[in-house]
């Protein structure tokens, strides 16, 4: 699924940007030429970063980063709205990193509904979970890294879901036949782990690499204002284990691990989770816990939290939303995640404008040693069509063991204009 | 952490607008203010019996916002909905404009006193959130009209009085004081005519929390479907306060077309577009 158009070319003055803009520029316009004749929608945003600071490692790329997206989508539908196609390729250049630089098809799925049950086929993304700071239990589809540190965004997976519609809750059963590869940045890449990923090297515990066929089942229903989602999952580990290649020399039968790169492994595993929240008035009280057996190991691992929303504050229309989560997971220091003993705070404020003028800011720290990050979002409607974003993450003080460390000169501001058509 | 909490604020208890009230005993003495209440309340009764029986209804909107100064900015969505036999209706709503909001959907199943139960899906992330259904006053789009205004009208979300009859435009309308039961209301009342051949409101009156005439509603282009619901093609409402102004266009009324409950539950709100 991923492309570089340019390899072995270091794209490094605008010039060169606008040349890797030109495919992505040519695709945009026939989408939009074809946006008269069918059911096409979609964006184009184009996304310019800024760091403050040098890169912490050799070759990664100096202060500022310029980006485009495009993301059209096509829907269709008939048998009076019972079967529909859905269509959502994504695209994106980066100026400076090529591994970022990568092609994806979101969706390309075909649903079928029936009185108590529903069949989608093809390509698609499914979201479980009830927390903001991190989707613990999601585990259908893959990350895809290289988009943005926070995990949101995901790769499209190969999926059939029956879905059972009954009176005691909601039953889907999926069947997952081939596995996406997490994204990672490339050496140019900044907000990426010290040493680079090397993804040609990617290793599999089970014999089938990339098809061995995943299964997950979940349950999910609401009890009045408390809503629940129980499943499990038996298949490929959508997180790997990354470490440096083992070479054992046939001579003397030392083992060698030449730091250069590392490589990820993906296991296999069972995966049970919990999803819960309890709607009472404007307090959400939310859960998402899960168990993982491996051959690694086995762990625990939750999320907690509470989110409190004012109305109209201080007499304005601005709604003002506070969150607290806290977010653990039983391996601790050897936790390959940055939420294993953590408190994450953040808070929204909705102006209810006509722009939607929305501020969002958010912390998390580490409890056993202070390291936190930092993230402050703002967001703005300019006109129907065009939407205006500001980010910007800082990391501060994090431990050696904390997998954050890599980012500590990474802090940036990024601003991110979009299209919507 | 992006996208947060994503919008779920643009979520609405968006109905069909049927405001009801209604036609009472006329010969209840209006100087009775115990006769008064019980007429109000008939009058909304009234309505309400009028307007059952529709079963399933669908329509197109448009909402103009305009500022002081006359800038405007337009959103559309679509809407269905669910008559609900002895609770309050069940409806999702699809939103195609603002184009950063398309595909974002929104369903409620409301009910009279207890806390209307409030899903919306966010089409970037596939996620269906469970929201609070509290947030009554907040307005809805950024509009003039708050949640409580567009949601399903049940008739024991307020106490009545009847006031008086009254010509609005050539035609008779009951005016009937209504005072929220419901928590969290943004009005300590509302003054609603209600025209009496139609049984819908025409004008209402929103009173805030310090009890001055915050905004008025203007509802008109009715047009009756199925030879007995009448439904408005548009309604216009004016903030004394800010001097904005917003106005929804109805079109597209299509009613009875088989929906059930099968269209109003998650699965049909995650592939609602």
């Amino acid at each position: 699924m991923k492309f570089s158009p340019l390899k072995g070319m270091k794209p490094i003055d605008l010039l060169n940007f606008l040349n890797l803009l030109a495919p992505l520029a040519l695709i945009a316009l026939l989408c939009m030429s074809a946006v008269a004749v069918a059911d096409w929608a979609g964006e184009i945003a184009l996304e310019s970063t800024f760091y403050t600071e040098s890169p912490q490692y050799s070759r990664q790329s100096d202060d500022a980063n310029l980006s485009a997206s495009f993301q059209p989508e096509y829907y269709t539908n008939w048998d009076n709205r019972d079967q529909s196609l859905e269509f959502i390729p994504f695209f994106r250049v980066d100026h400076q990193d090529e591994d970022r630089t990568h092609v994806d098809i979101r969706e390309l799925a075909w649903t079928k509904v029936y009185d108590s049950w529903e069949i989608r086929a093809g390509i698609s993304r499914v979201f479980w979970g009830v927390t903001e700071f991190q989707h613990l239990v999601d585990v259908i589809n893959q990350t895809d890294s290289v988009e943005n540190v926070d995990g949101e965004d995901k790769l499209g997976q190969p999926m059939v879901i029956l879905t059972s519609i009954q009176d005691w809750g909601t039953l889907d059963f999926y069947a997952l036949p081939y596995f996406r590869e997490r994204t990672y940045p490339g050496i140019e890449g900044r907000l990426r782990t010290p040493l680079q990923v090397n993804t040609n090297l990617t290793q599999y515990e089970s014999d089938r690499g990339q098809y061995h066929p995943d299964f997950a089942l979940r349950y999910s229903n609401y009890f009045g204002d408390w809503d629940v989602g129980l499943a499990h999952f038996s298949g490929t580990n959508r997180d790997p284990i990354l470490s440096p290649p083992v070479s054992i020399d046939p001579v003397s039968g030392e083992v060698n691990a030449p730091e250069s790169f590392l490589v990820p492994y993906y296991e296999l595993m069972e995966q049970t989770s919990l999803e819960l929240q309890a709607t009472k008035g404007s307090m959400l009280y939310k859960l998402e816990a899960l168990q993982r057996q491996a051959d690694s190991g086995n762990h625990n691992a939750a999320v907690a939290g509470i989110e409190y929303s004012f109305y109209g504050v201080s007499g304005s229309f601005a709604d003002l939303g506070v969150l607290v989560e806290y977010h653990y997971d039983d391996r601790s220091e050897n936790a390959p995640t940055i939420f294993e003993d953590d408190i994450a705070i953040g808070a929204r404020l909705a102006f209810n404008d006509a722009q939607s003028t929305e501020l969002l800011a958010g912390v998390l720290v580490d409890r056993s040693t202070g390291g936190n990050s930092i993230s402050i979002e703002g967001s703005r409607r300019i006109n129907n069509n065009f939407f205006v974003e500001l980010e910007s993450r800082l990391f501060h003080g994090q431990s050696s063991s904390d997998p954050a460390i890599a980012f500590t000169q990474d802090d940036f501001i990024r601003l991110n204009l979009i299209y919507n058509f | 952490m992006k996208k947060l909490y994503s919008k779920p604020l643009i979520a609405l208890a968006l109905l069909l607008p049927s405001l009801a009230i209604a036609q009472g005993d006329i010969s209840v003495a209006a100087s009775d203010i115990g006769s008064a209440s019980e007429r109000g309340l008939e009058i909304a009764l009234e309505a309400d019996r009028r307007d059952l029986g529709w079963q399933d209804q669908s329509a197109n909107m448009t909402m103009v916002l305009r500022n002081r100064t006359g800038q405007e900015s337009t959103r559309a969505m679509r809407l269905k909905s669910l008559e609900v036999e002895g609770d309050g209706d069940q409806s999702l709503t699809i939103f195609d404009e603002p184009r950063d909001v398309e595909g974002t959907a929104f369903l409620s199943y409301t009910h009279a006193l207890i806390a209307d139960e409030q899903w919306l899906y966010l089409p970037a992330l596939k996620r269906v959130k469970r929201i609070s259904s509290s947030n009554k006053s907040g307005p809805f789009m950024g509009s003039e009209f708050a949640y409580e205004d567009i949601s399903s009208q049940e008739v024991e979300k307020y106490t009545y009085k009847w006031l008086r009859d009254q010509m609005l435009d050539g035609r008779n309308a009951f005016v009937v004081e209504r005072i929220p039961q419901y928590e969290h209301s943004g009005y300590t009342k509302q003054i609603v005519w209600m025209d009496e051949e139609m049984y819908q409101p025409v004008k209402v009156e929103f009173y805030d929390r310090r009890g001055s005439l915050l905004k008025t509603l203007v509802a008109d282009q009715f047009q009756q479907y199925l030879g007995q619901y009448w439904r408005t093609g548009r309604m216009h409402m004016v903030n004394h306060l800010t001097g904005k102004e917003t106005t929804l266009t109805w079109t597209d009324y299509e009613f009875q077309t088989d929906l059930s409950e099968r269209d109003f539950d998650q699965s049909s709100l995650q592939r609602a577009r």
